[in-house]
């Protein structure tokens, strides 16, 4: 198979698609383009209508409102069996009563495929997946990485045209889970197929998705690449719901500047009045005690290639993390005073709504 | 051992004495049918010339006939309404008290007053009572069980695959018949046994819903018309026959669940 | 709940069907039957009249409807007292061998139900083997009459319906956390006051619904008082079955088995009243 890199052509459009149960909103207006070959994350706290949203695509809700276009046809009115995307389920959903050989012959049984042409995807399979000794066995024979393996290998062997993935490594343990990220992203290169995977795990979707969307109670927040939702988020709780992210209460005076108590930054803004500042650990210098913004430190943590200093300022509530090396770090101790200083290119401002 | 660690042998007592008083009577009653001189108090001897007579008793082969005809067809019905009533309580979106009372009732109710309510309601009608309305009445209890049984299975079924198989381009009745249905046939065919068990003895309801005369007698009619006379030896063979044949059923069926829940 | 295209509540029908019209149906036309007068010839005289249940309440058969459950009640406390310590000793068994007591303990319930109480005759009667015993062990008097006596309908009861109670006791001792047991010795209670004050109330639901089961099943029994109690022991069922087969007095049967009815419904919503407000039970929807 040869290596496929994800083009801008849209394969999957999502329209304003919406899901209600009684009263609750599940899925509220989410639009969205999906593009051939790309791998993409939903990604958000749980209950925040994103599997409800992967389950419309599959056919198994109904969508209250909006359409879903496959190659610019609408799928919407069409019943799971009809689809051509497939959906790998967050417990597997492995059939007990048939071995793995079996399990990965039913789809295509369906398809009303000649049995050599069966053997013949289901061999092929087997060995991408590395499954071939376990072939006869029965699911309950198998570990959870295992399992995993088939209900993958049973929902690519369709070829389809989109594969969906719920959750599909939440069961497993971490350093398991680390290897199947690097794996599935090796397999999805492979097989040329776009991924469309749900997670809440903001570093596997950091980790493995090509571009990825932000869901919360049920609507779209964010929508891009790791990098862009990394270093620009479009909203205070993407900032804080992806990697590590230290707030500053205060205001932007007329003349451009960000001030806090003990603290004064030049930012680029046309806009004045009430707002936090979103700065990244890393984005935080060690300076000299003497600078002008600075505080107490009271907790290292040491995490191996760095630490990390809490450190508690006149600025706001809670101490600031701030990344250090793991050498820069050891200097330190809890209780020393020192100087911060913020990079403000890196820093985003998020005015308060009026 | 030590500690908070339980002592075996009181509870060994207690199971011992309990089992006892359970099959105790049993025992004396399977060991009396297979006694010479067919009286209770003295032993003389191994003989199976009880079942010998049993087998030359064409009213008793009669009645077992009937008992046959009657735990056939009612298993076969209430099996198929049963199942398909646990499916539907398992899979319907919220639970319906109504639904719930409707399929326990059957288990409960006191059976004199379902049979003289099948009396009454087939007197009414001007129904012919016979084998056909004794299956007919047998249907209702057999297929609550049959549900129960099945429903215990489908509390620990995992519905995705359900859903896996529809994912994986199978229509709503191929999926039945190659996913759903293979799964719960252990948990069908315990539910089954148990019915036939439950149709094989039950007594009250066939009394009532029989008719009169011999011709449509089941084997327990027959049983509570011998021992309302007293101990014969030939009711002590067959009740052992009647005993063995249920239990070999409820074993089958103990082991089918077995099976399917490990 | 998950993608369906069929209806759950076709797949129920069939079967809904067969008992509105094979259960509910005859159960009402009895009920009905209560309000109506007898005929003079037997048959129904289709005039309205409370009188029959009037009746129930009449000192002769108020007395049999008391007695009878006297006798539910004792059967019921005797079966809880003999069920518990045995459900008990099964959960204590080692984990492989508790489905096979309980199996071998549930056995006889389902086994024929005249047959088992035959045995009882057996044991019994004037040349039983229990006599036969006595007079083993040189017991030199007349023969003991155990037979129609109310003790041996209690003993036939109690053996009858005792596997169901072990069951139900040993469902709910079998999901306890051992880990609430272990919590309350390491809290410094014994293992007679953790018994006492935590496993007990918690099993509580479990006695219940053997207790109900028992109960409805005794109150309501008529083969057991007509096979060991003999002709002259009386027992609401015998008194419904005197009604309807030889009496001929439909409306009067019909009134006694729906206050059967009556006192079964109540006992069961009791209990799950009861037991649903022990439990607090509440299923978690998932997103």
């Amino acid at each position: 198979m040869t290596a496929a890199a994800p083009s801008a052509k849209p394969i999957l459009k999502i329209e304003e698609i919406v899901k209600n149960y009684g009263p609750i909103t599940a899925v509220d207006r989410v639009s969205l383009d999906i593009r051939e070959k790309e791998f993409f994350a939903l990604l958000g706290p749980s209950g925040c209508g994103k599997t409800t949203l992967l389950r419309m695509l599959a056919g198994f809700e109904v969508p209250t409102a909006g359409r879903v276009l496959l190659e610019g046809r609408d799928i919407s009115p069409l019943p799971p069996e009809r689809r051509p995307l497939n959906l790998m389920f967050q417990s597997y959903a492995l059939f007990t009563h048939m071995s793995v050989r079996k399990n990965l012959a039913y789809g295509l049984e369906m398809e009303k495929l000649s049995r050599a042409e069966i053997d013949r995807r289901v061999d092929e399979i087997l060995a991408t997946t590395d499954l071939v000794r376990f072939a006869d066995r029965k699911p309950e024979q198998l570990s959870g990485g295992q399992k995993q393996r088939v209900a993958l290998a049973r929902a690519l062997v369709k070829r389809p045209k989109v594969l969906l993935l719920d959750e599909p490594l939440g069961a497993l343990d971490k350093k398991l889970r680390e290897k199947m990220q690097l794996e599935l992203k090796r397999m999805q290169h492979e097989a040329g197929i776009t991924f469309i995977i749900v997670t809440h795990d903001q570093e596997e979707a950091l980790v493995m998705a090509d571009r990825m969307a932000i869901l919360k109670d049920g609507r779209l927040l964010q929508c891009g690449t790791p990098e862009e939702i990394y270093e620009q988020p479009a909203d205070p709780f993407v900032a804080n719901f992806i990697g590590v992210m230290n707030f500053i209460e205060g205001t932007v005076s007329a003349t451009g500047a960000f001030e806090a108590p003990g603290l004064q930054l030049a930012v680029s803004s046309n806009r004045s009045g009430p707002a936090s500042l979103a700065v990244r650990p890393e984005h935080i210098a060690v300076a000299s005690a003497e600078a002008g913004f600075g505080g107490v430190i009271e907790e290292i943590a040491y995490h191996g290639l760095d630490r990390v200093l809490h450190v508690r300022t006149s600025a706001s509530q809670s101490a600031i993390q701030v990344r250090v090396s793991a050498e820069t770090g050891a200097r330190y101790r809890p209780g020393d005073r020192i100087g911060l200083g913020i990079d403000a290119a890196k820093a985003r401002l998020f005015h308060s709504a009026a | 051992m030590s500690g908070i660690a339980p002592k075996r042998l009181p509870g060994r007592i207690i199971l011992l004495l309990v089992f006892g008083f359970l099959y105790l009577p049993i025992a004396v009653l399977v060991m009396l049918s297979f006694n010479e001189s067919g009286l209770p108090t003295s032993w003389s001897g191994f003989s199976t010339r009880w079942y010998a007579a049993l087998m030359g008793n064409g009213e008793i082969l009669h009645a077992a006939w009937n008992t046959l005809v009657v735990a056939i067809f009612a298993t076969l019905v209430s099996t198929v309404l049963g199942t398909l009533l646990a499916i539907g309580m398992e899979t319907r979106a919220r639970k319906s008290n109504g639904l719930e009372a409707l399929a326990f009732a059957p288990m409960v109710i006191p059976d004199i007053v379902l049979a003289v309510a099948l009396l009454t309601f087939f007197s009414r009608l001007n129904i012919t009572t016979g084998l056909h309305t004794i299956i007919l009445s047998h249907v209702i209890f057999d297929l609550a069980f049959v549900c129960s049984v099945v429903r215990a299975r489908l509390k620990h079924f995992d519905f995705s695959i359900v859903e896996a198989s529809r994912d994986l381009g199978a229509s709503g009745w191929t999926t039945f018949w190659r996913v759903t249905f293979p799964v719960l046939l252990p948990s069908i065919i315990a539910g089954a046994l148990l019915a036939f068990t439950l149709s094989v003895d039950e007594f009250i309801i066939a009394f009532f819903t029989a008719g009169p005369g011999r011709s449509s007698i089941t084997l327990p009619m027959q049983i509570y018309s011998m021992i309302r006379f007293g101990i014969t030896p030939e009711v002590n063979a067959l009740a052992t026959i009647v005993m063995a044949v249920s239990a070999t059923a409820l074993l089958l069926s103990q082991w089918l669940n077995k099976e399917q829940i490990q | 709940m998950a993608y369906q295209t069929t209806r759950p509540n076709m797949l129920a029908a069939p079967a809904v069907l067969w008992l509105l019209a094979f259960m509910v149906a005859p159960c009402l036309l009895v009920l009905s039957y209560a309000f109506f007068q007898r005929g003079t010839w037997g048959g129904i005289e289709y005039t309205f009249t409370l009188e029959n249940f009037a009746r129930v309440f009449d000192p002769l058969y108020a007395r049999i409807f008391l007695n009878s459950a006297r006798i539910a009640l004792i059967t019921t406390i005797l079966a809880i007292l003999i069920a518990y310590p045995a459900a008990y000793a099964i959960s204590l068994a080692p984990r492989v061998r508790q489905p096979m007591l309980l199996f071998f303990a549930v056995l006889p319930f389902w086994s024929n139900y005249l047959i088992r109480t035959y045995a009882w005759i057996v044991l019994l009667n004037r040349e039983g083997l229990l006599n036969g015993f006595l007079s083993y062990l040189g017991y030199q008097g007349e023969p003991l009459s155990l037979l129609y006596t109310e003790a041996a309908v209690i003993t036939g009861l109690v053996y009858n319906y005792l596997p169901f109670v072990i069951l139900a006791i040993y469902s709910t001792l079998s999901r306890l956390n051992p880990e609430l047991m272990e919590a309350s010795r390491d809290l410094g209670a014994g293992a007679f006051r953790t018994f006492w004050r935590v496993t007990l109330p918690l099993t509580l639901p479990g006695v219940a619904a053997g207790g109900v089961f028992v109960f409805v099943l005794s109150i309501g029994n008529f083969v057991t008082p007509a096979l060991l109690g003999g002709g002259r022991f009386q027992m609401i069922g015998n008194l419904v079955y005197d009604q309807f087969l030889t009496a001929n007095d439909w409306p009067f049967g019909a009134a006694l088995g729906m206050v059967l009815i009556a006192i079964m419904v109540a006992l069961l919503f009791l209990q799950a009243r009861a037991t649903s407000h022990a439990s607090g039970e509440r299923k978690g929807d998932e997103a």
